[in-house]
C-alpha cells in the first residue's frame, strides 16, 4: 500500500504520495507541513515566486456536500497554477450506481494528478489510495479524519501562540461523530499539546481516554483551564437518535455563552471548523468577537492546502516542469 | 475392485468411542467394516496413511451455500466442492437464500439440487419466521416434514421476545434445535465493527458486545421457560461465553458455536479498513478472543463452525460501510483451527476433531461423527504436519473473501470420503 510504503524522493523531507490522516504522520512530518505553509504565506506576502503546479490537474471529488473545504482546495490549487475539476455527487456517475473505485480510475485515466476526496464513508480515502496512482488527499471521510482541517487548526494555534507544545486545548461537542476532533486530537497530541474533550457521555464515549486526552462531561470546570477552545457543530439528527434530550438542554450544558467566556483566560482563542450554527454551540456575538480566530482558520486553510499540493506534486512532475 | 478401501497405518481418531490408535480402517459397500467380518481374500484398495490422521468426516453446522438465488456468490455445486476440499462430509445450509427457505418446496428444491449437483451431504434448515422478517411464525412443521434439520433466521434475529417464546415452544414440540443469530438490532444499531478502541479510531459505527449478550441472555431465559433446544451461533464476546457457561451449569439446554476467525483474529485487523475482515458479528477485542478460546477448550462452546459466507470480489471492493458482511471459511477452517488451538496446545487433535465432527453431529442430531462399524463411511484423512499457504485464487468456492489469504498454516486435508466415495484427494 502506498500509504504504508512512502516512496523515497531525494531532497525532500516529505515522502508520502497521499495525505490520508494525521494518525499515521510522524510529529516531524506534521511540523514540516506547517513550516511549508508558513513559507508559502511568506512568499505570497512578499510577492515571491510560488511552487508551480502548471500542467497538473486536481480533481475535487466531493461525494458529500461542502462549501468551505471545496473552495479552499480549489483556490489553493489554482493559486499554484493547476487545473481544477469539480465533481460533486449530483454530477458524478456515482448517482447512477458507479462504484467509487471506477469513478476514481476513470478520472485518473483522464489525467488527474490529485484526487481530493470528500466522502461520507470512513476509510474512503484509504480505499482509493490503495487503488490509484494519483495522490489522494483526504478532505474528510465520514467520522474518521479531516487532516487538512487538523493541520490548519494547528497552524492557527501556532501562529497565535507561537507554539503547540504544552498548549491546553479543549474540544467541545459531538466528539463521537467528528472527523475534525479525531484529526485535531492526533495532531495536537503528537505535537505535545494537552487536550480535554468535553461533551455528554452519549457523544463522548469513555474509550476516547485511550487517545491520551482528558474527558469531561462538564464544560464549566474546563473553562479556566483552556487556552484554546475548539467548538464543534452539533447535528440536529443526533437529538432524534436520542443522543441528548433537547437542543435547549444541549445549549445550556455545552453552548459557549458570554458568561462562560468570562470564566476563560482573557487571551483564550475560540475556534470552529464551520459551518457555525449561531446560538447553539456558540453565542452569535462571540463568533465575531475579539477572541474568535475562526476567519484566521479559514485563511490558514488555503496556505496549508497549497503546501500539501506542492509537496505531493513531486510525485507527478513531468519533463520540463519543475517545482 | 472398487468400494473396498483399507486406510493403512494411520492414526485412527474416533472421538465418538474415545479411539486414538495407530491402525487400519476399512470401508466396504459405503460403510465402515471390521475386516475380520470379510473373507480373507478381499481385494482392498490400500491407501497408505502412516503419519496421517484418519477421522470421521467433518461437519460444518453453519454454511451459506447461496442457492437458490445468489449463484454468482456460490452454488451447491461449488460450495460442496469447497467443503469436500476442507474435509467436510456434511454441511448445514442456512436459509437466508433468495427466496428464503421459509416454505417446504424450497427445502425440497435444495435437497433435489444437492442430489443432482452436490458431492457431500447438505442438511437444509428452515426459517423461524416468514421471510426472516421476525413478524410471523414460518410453517415449522411443514419445513420439518420437508427435511429441515433445524430452524434459524440467521443473518437476522427475531427482536420480539413474545414471538421468540412461541417459536421456541413450536420448535421444541418438533424436537428440532433453534440456531440463533444473537443480535439486538436497536443496540447494534447499524454498527459495522466491534465497538471499542478501533471503532473510535476509525470513525466507524460500533456494534457493542451487549447487542449479542442481550439476546443470549434473553434466549437462555426463554429456553428455560419453553424447554427448547437453543444453539447460539458464532459467539463473539467474553460476556456471551460467561452467560452460556452459567446457563449450562444450571442445566439449561443451550449449546454454542464459535468461528475460526473469531478464535484467530481481533478488531485490530480492521485498522486499514480491509473489508475482508468485515463480518457479523464483528471481530472482538483481545479479551473476547481469549474468552472464546477458553470457552471452546472447557466445553462451554460446543463446536467450531465456519459461517462460510461467500461474496463476489466486486461486492467487497467498496467503501467499508457499503461492503457486505461475511467471510468464506470452508477451505481454511481445519488449518486455522489447528493453528489457533492445537499449535498453541490448547487442544489435542482428538479434542479438535471432536469439535469439528462428533459434537456437531450430536448437537444437531445428525448422523456421522463416528467411525463405528456399520456407520456410513464418511471420513477425512489429515496430514497434521503439512505446511501450506492460503491462496484464495485456487479455492473451489466462488468466494475469495478470506481474512486468511497468505497465512502460512499447518494441517491439510489429504482425502475426503462420503459414504465410501472419495470426493476429494490432494
Amino acid at each position: 500500500m502506498a500509504s504504508e510504503n512512502p516512496e523515497h524522493l531525494p531532497g525532500s523531507r516529505w515522502r508520502r504520495r497521499h495525505l490520508l490522516g494525521l494518525q499515521e504522520l510522524e510529529k516531524e512530518e506534521i511540523a514540516f507541513l506547517l513550516d511549508a505553509a508558513d513559507e508559502i504565506t511568506r512568499c505570497l506576502e512578499a510577492g515571491q515566486d510560488l511552487p508551480s503546479l502548471r500542467g497538473l490537474t486536481a480533481v475535487n471529488l466531493f461525494i458529500e456536500p461542502s462549501t468551505r473545504t471545496r473552495v479552499s482546495f480549489e483556490l489553493a490549487a489554482k493559486r499554484l497554477g493547476a487545473s481544477v475539476l469539480e465533481i460533486d455527487q449530483e454530477s458524478s456517475s456515482i448517482r447512477k450506481g458507479e462504484t467509487l473505485k471506477d469513478t476514481a480510475r476513470n478520472l485518473e485515466a483522464m489525467g488527474a494528478d490529485f484526487l481530493v476526496l470528500r466522502h461520507s464513508a470512513a476509510g474512503a480515502a484509504h480505499f482509493l489510495a490503495d487503488r490509484v496512482r494519483s495522490s489522494v488527499i483526504n478532505a474528510g471521510d465520514g467520522a474518521h479524519e479531516h487532516p487538512t482541517q487538523g493541520l490548519l487548526d494547528l497552524l492557527t494555534i501556532r501562529r497565535r501562540l507561537g507554539r503547540i507544545e504544552g498548549v491546553r486545548v479543549a474540544i467541545v461537542g459531538d466528539i463521537l461523530h467528528s472527523r475534525v476532533a479525531r484529526s485535531d486530537i492526533w495532531g495536537l497530541r503528537k505535537l505535545g499539546a494537552e487536550v480535554a474533550l468535553v461533551g455528554p457521555r452519549t457523544l463522548l464515549p469513555e474509550v476516547f481516554a485511550r487517545f491520551g486526552v482528558r474527558l469531561s462531561n462538564e464544560f464549566d470546570p474546563v473553562l479556566p483551564w483552556a487556552q484554546v477552545m475548539i467548538l464543534l457543530r452539533i447535528q440536529h439528527e443526533r437529538q432524534r437518535e436520542g443522543m441528548f434530550p433537547s437542543l435547549g438542554e444541549y445549549v445550556s450544558l455545552y453552548g459557549l455563552s458570554e458568561a462562560r467566556l468570562r470564566r476563560c483566560p482573557p487571551e483564550v482563542l475560540l475556534m470552529h471548523p464551520g459551518p457555525i450554527e449561531r446560538g447553539v454551540e456558540i453565542e452569535s456575538e462571540l463568533a465575531d468577537g475579539s477572541s474568535s480566530v475562526i476567519l484566521d482558520q479559514v485563511k490558514s486553510g488555503v496556505a496549508v492546502r497549497m503546501a500539501i499540493f506542492a509537496q505531493l506534486a513531486r510525485f507527478h512532475q513531468r519533463d520540463g516542469e519543475g517545482v | 475392485m472398487s468400494g473396498f478401501y483399507r486406510f493403512a497405518g494411520g492414526r485412527i481418531l474416533d472421538p465418538s468411542r474415545g479411539r486414538d490408535e495407530i491402525g487400519d480402517l476399512c470401508v466396504a459397500g459405503g460403510r465402515f467394516v471390521d475386516p475380520a467380518s470379510l473373507p480373507a481374500e478381499t481385494n482392498w484398495e490400500w491407501i497408505e496413511a502412516s503419519g496421517w490422521i484418519v477421522a470421521p468426516g467433518l461437519i460444518d453446522a453453519h454454511v451459506h451455500l447461496r442457492e437458490p438465488g445468489d449463484l454468482q456468490k456460490e452454488t451447491i455445486a461449488s460450495g460442496t466442492r469447497a467443503a469436500a476440499a476442507g474435509g467436510f462430509t456434511a454441511v448445514v445450509a442456512m436459509p437466508n437464500t433468495r427466496p428464503p427457505a421459509d416454505q417446504p418446496n424450497t427445502i425440497g428444491w435444495i435437497r433435489e439440487r444437492t442430489r443432482e449437483q452436490g458431492i457431500i451431504r447438505v442438511y437444509p434448515t428452515g426459517c423461524l419466521s416468514e421471510g426472516r422478517r421476525g413478524e410471523k411464525l414460518a410453517p415449522l412443521s411443514l419445513l420439518h416434514a420437508a427435511g429441515a434439520v433445524a430452524f434459524t433466521d440467521d443473518g437476522s434475529c427475531i427482536q420480539d421476545a413474545g414471538l421468540m417464546r412461541r417459536v421456541m415452544e413450536y420448535a421444541g414440540m418438533l424436537g428440532l434445535p433453534i440456531l440463533e443469530h444473537c443480535e439486538e438490532s436497536s443496540v447494534s444499531g447499524g454498527g459495522v465493527i466491534h465497538e471499542g478502541y478501533w471503532s473510535a479510531v476509525l470513525g466507524l459505527r460500533g456494534w457493542p458486545s451487549a447487542a449479542e449478550e442481550l439476546i443470549v441472555s434473553r434466549d437462555i431465559l426463554l429456553a428455560e421457560l419453553t424447554g427448547a433446544r437453543l444453539h447460539c451461533q458464532h459467539l463473539s464476546s467474553a460476556g456471551s461465553v460467561r452467560l452460556v457457561r452459567e446457563a449450562k451449569q444450571r442445566g439449561v439446554h443451550v449449546t454454542a458455536e464459535v468461528t475460526p476467525h473469531h478464535l484467530a483474529l481481533t478488531d485490530e485487523a480492521l485498522s486499514k479498513y480491509d473489508t475482508r475482515f468485515k463480518m457479523n458479528p464483528p471481530l472482538g477485542s483481545e479479551e473476547d478472543r481469549e474468552a472464546l478460546r477458553e470457552g471452546i477448550v472447557d466445553g462451554t462452546i460446543d463446536l467450531i463452525a465456519s459461517d462460510h459466507a461467500p461474496h463476489c470480489s466486486f461486492e467487497k471492493e467498496v467503501e467499508f460501510d457499503r461492503a457486505p458482511f461475511g467471510v468464506v471459511g470452508l477451505e481454511t477452517m481445519l488449518a486455522v483451527a489447528a493453528e489457533t488451538l492445537v499449535k498453541t496446545k490448547l487442544l489435542d487433535w482428538p479434542g479438535l476433531v471432536a469439535r469439528l465432527s462428533t459434537i456437531p453431529a450430536r448437537v444437531l442430531g445428525l448422523p456421522g461423527g463416528t467411525l463405528a462399524a456399520g456407520a456410513p463411511a464418511d471420513l477425512v484423512v489429515i496430514d497434521p504436519n503439512l505446511q501450506w499457504t492460503v491462496n484464495p485464487q485456487i479455492f473451489r468456492s466462488r468466494g475469495r473473501n478470506t481474512p486468511f489469504a497468505g497465512w502460512e498454516v499447518q494441517g491439510r486435508v489429504m482425502l475426503t470420503m462420503v459414504e465410501g466415495k472419495i470426493v476429494w484427494r490432494l
